[in-house]
């Protein structure tokens, strides 16, 4: 985790505002990414964003926000995973790989199923996209820190 | 779900589920996700035999798979024929083979190196997997990358000199496959489609315009880097040299092979060979394959890190590749298909017994193999057998393939060919035949003992079976070679040919 935050009076106000209204506009991306520009990458690079800003200004003390390295790079897999689980749910729907019309729930009309498909998809993509940028900020903080603390 | 239906698709998504959970579960127990992703590459191999069967019962045409029931050229579709399943087998099976292989290299890591390991493995098999059945040109990029990204990974956990080695290997692939990134902008800039069947047809009006020429070259160079043709080797054999042992074989054994298929279904598949530019391309890649192979064999014979001289060797192997491909006839293309395979194996079963004598022993230098006959049988007779099929001495499966490139290469009235064939098996005689040498006619080295030999062969059980199993496929494949031939290949043969 980052050994010397440098967040001061100024920032730790500001951020509260920031944060949270990252991460719902981040859910904005996310869900309408099916029909507007947006989506699953834009989505978590957004939602990484309103993580990495949290730690630069608290550092340790940013608890929720602290995943980590090993927990984020399983996270970052099963992320992908949900990504081939829509392709396995429409192949157990009796359609071929990635056929949303095939997935195993009843949905009117049927285009309604296609988008519950590709929302599948984005969220997958959101989280390895989240979770990938945490990595990499890890990766760069550990390097940064001389005494090793950080995982 | 009828699972026969879904065989191609399996071959790819089984590995690619398993080693995206494969780090979730190895959390759970260190063990599991290992088993998990071996399990899954055993299912693409069921797959990938299943596929086989399949289109040989259909009498060798072939067949597509679209994703998401999208038609082609707009959607992307699996292509499966004779060539790619055989391909394919041989690709999951080593695979497999090699995935028991690792397992003592990585005893005393925690579970995230352990799962890393095996993310990064079963990864590797999905880009192989991958690049060799899919049928749109951008998907095989996309495995392309898949491929190269866990192989960096896996070159790099070999230890402290690997880093290097995988660094420069990421920076020349890179270029590789921004080459072919670049070749298939102007294909699609020239015909409007991705897929490769779709672009066979549309490509004919363009064959003889520069633009062509030019995407034909990127795709020479691209596929030249990742194959490790002769000119642009510079990465090969330090990686080879320093990547993790446990990995090694199947490195070795299919990751410069898939690229070399992967050339040889552009070139016969999709551009076709009987045209102006293709036939001056085909001149480039025999000189090219013809400078490897003598240039590989020397510097092989230079060598005493028995790791490097198996990695010099294979850029003189993958030269001989390159000319079956560049004699642009039936014998030549029968050989550079079979030199694929066979060579694989080949590779493969020398890689794992170097890695077993490097965990035994913590040696390389070939000159110091002596008495390794008594101290591990198993694998010296492997040795053995791997040594005379890269000779190509009958019935190893060496033979069987330069002989269909000698075949080729009278076909085509190319004496050179010939002789060059022949100068690179006495370079390999002298080469290999030293390794013979050391290891049952020289005295014994006192080699101090980095691991205990748990069982009376030397080696623990999960690394004799593999290295017992390598070698005796080199010796079936010598064997049943002509029906490889007739059943598979000659079934599978481009159309270019036939005419």
């Amino acid at each position: 985790m980052m050994k010397d935050p440098f967040g001061g009076i100024l920032l730790n106000i500001a951020f509260r505002v920031l944060v949270p209204f990252t991460l719902v506009y981040a859910v904005y991306v996310l869900v309408l990414g099916e029909t507007s520009p947006g989506g699953g990458f834009q989505a978590g690079v957004v939602m990484g964003f309103g993580i990495v800003l949290a730690r630069l200004i608290l550092g340790e003390r940013a608890t929720i926000f602290n995943i980590q390295m090993k927990n984020s790079l399983v996270l970052a897999g099963c992320g992908t995973f949900i990504y081939t689980l829509a392709g396995w749910l429409t192949l157990f729907g009796g359609g071929k790989f990635l056929d949303y019309s095939f997935m195993p729930v009843h949905m009117e009309p049927a285009h309604e199923m296609h988008a519950l498909g590709i929302l599948m998809i984005e969220i997958g993509v959101t989280i390895c996209v989240m979770m990938t940028i945490l990595n990499i900020m890890d990766a760069v903080v550990e390097r940064s820190d001389d005494d090793g603390r950080a995982e | 779900m009828n699972l026969g239906a879904h065989s191609p698709v399996f071959i790819v998504l089984l590995p690619l589920s398993a080693s995206l959970l494969c780090l979730a579960l190895s959390r759970l127990n260190k063990h599991l996700g290992a088993w998990v992703v071996q399990l899954s590459i055993l299912g693409a191999f069921a797959s990938s035999v299943a596929s086989l069967r399949e289109v040989l019962a259909e009498g060798g045409k072939s067949i597509h798979y679209w994703m998401g029931n999208w038609a082609p050229p707009i959607g992307i579709e699996f292509a499966i024929d004779p060539l790619n399943t055989s391909v394919l087998c041989m690709i999951t099976f080593i695979s497999l083979v090699v995935s028991f292989y690792s397992r003592p290299f990585l005893q005393n890591e925690d579970w995230l190196h352990y799962g890393g390991y095996y993310t990064l493995y079963g990864l590797l098999t999905v880009g192989l997997c991958g690049m060799t059945v899919t049928g749109d040109v951008f998907n095989m990029y996309v495995y392309l990358e898949i491929m190269s990204l866990s192989g960096y990974g896996l070159i790099a956990l070999g230890g402290k000199k690997s880093m290097v080695a995988a660094f420069r290997y990421l920076l020349v692939g890179t270029i590789g496959a921004s080459l072919y990134l670049i070749g298939i902008g102007y294909i699609y800039a020239m015909t409007g489609s991705l897929n490769m069947a779709d672009i066979g047809q549309r490509i004919q009006p363009f064959v003889h315009t520069p633009l062509f020429a030019f995407a034909v070259a990127c795709f020479l160079i691209a596929f030249g880097i990742k194959m490790a043709l002769f000119p642009l080797h510079g990465w090969q054999p330090d990686s080879y040299t320093f990547s993790h042992p446990g990995a090694a074989g199947f490195i070795s054994g299919c990751m410069s092979k898939v690229p070399a298929y992967a050339m040889l279904r552009y070139f016969f598949y999709v551009f076709g060979v009987h045209n102006s530019v293709m036939e001056a391309l085909m001149n480039v890649l025999g000189i090219m394959g013809i400078c490897g192979i003598l240039i590989g064999s020397v510097m092989a014979l230079a060598q005493y890190d028995f790791r490097r001289m198996l990695a010099y060797s294979s850029v003189a192997q993958l030269g001989y590749i390159a000319v079956g491909m560049a004699l642009g006839n039936v014998h030549g293309f029968i050989g550079a298909v079979l030199h694929l395979i066979n060579h694989a194996f080949m590779k493969c079963c020398l890689f794992l017994v170097v890695g077993g004598i490097t965990y035994r022993y913590g040696e390389v230098n070939l000159y110091r193999l002596g008495g390794l006959n008594r101290k591990m049988p198993v694998s010296s007779i492997a040795v053995v057998l791997a040594v005379l099929s890269m000779v190509g001495i009958p019935p190893t499966c060496g033979f069987f393939s330069k002989w269909y490139l000698m075949l080729g290469a009278y076909e085509g009235g190319q004496n050179i060919y010939i002789a060059v064939l022949v100068i690179s098996s006495l370079l390999n005689a002298v080469y290999y035949f030293r390794i013979i040498e050391q290891m049952f006619i020289q005295r014994e080295a006192s080699l101090p003992e980095i691991h205990e030999a748990e069982t009376g062969l030397g080696l623990p059980v999960s690394m004799l079976v593999p290295i017992a199993v390598t070698g005796l496929a080199i010796l079936f494949l010598g064997i049943y070679s002509s029906t490889l031939v007739t059943n598979i290949i000659n079934i599978g043969l481009p159309e270019v040919l036939i005419k």
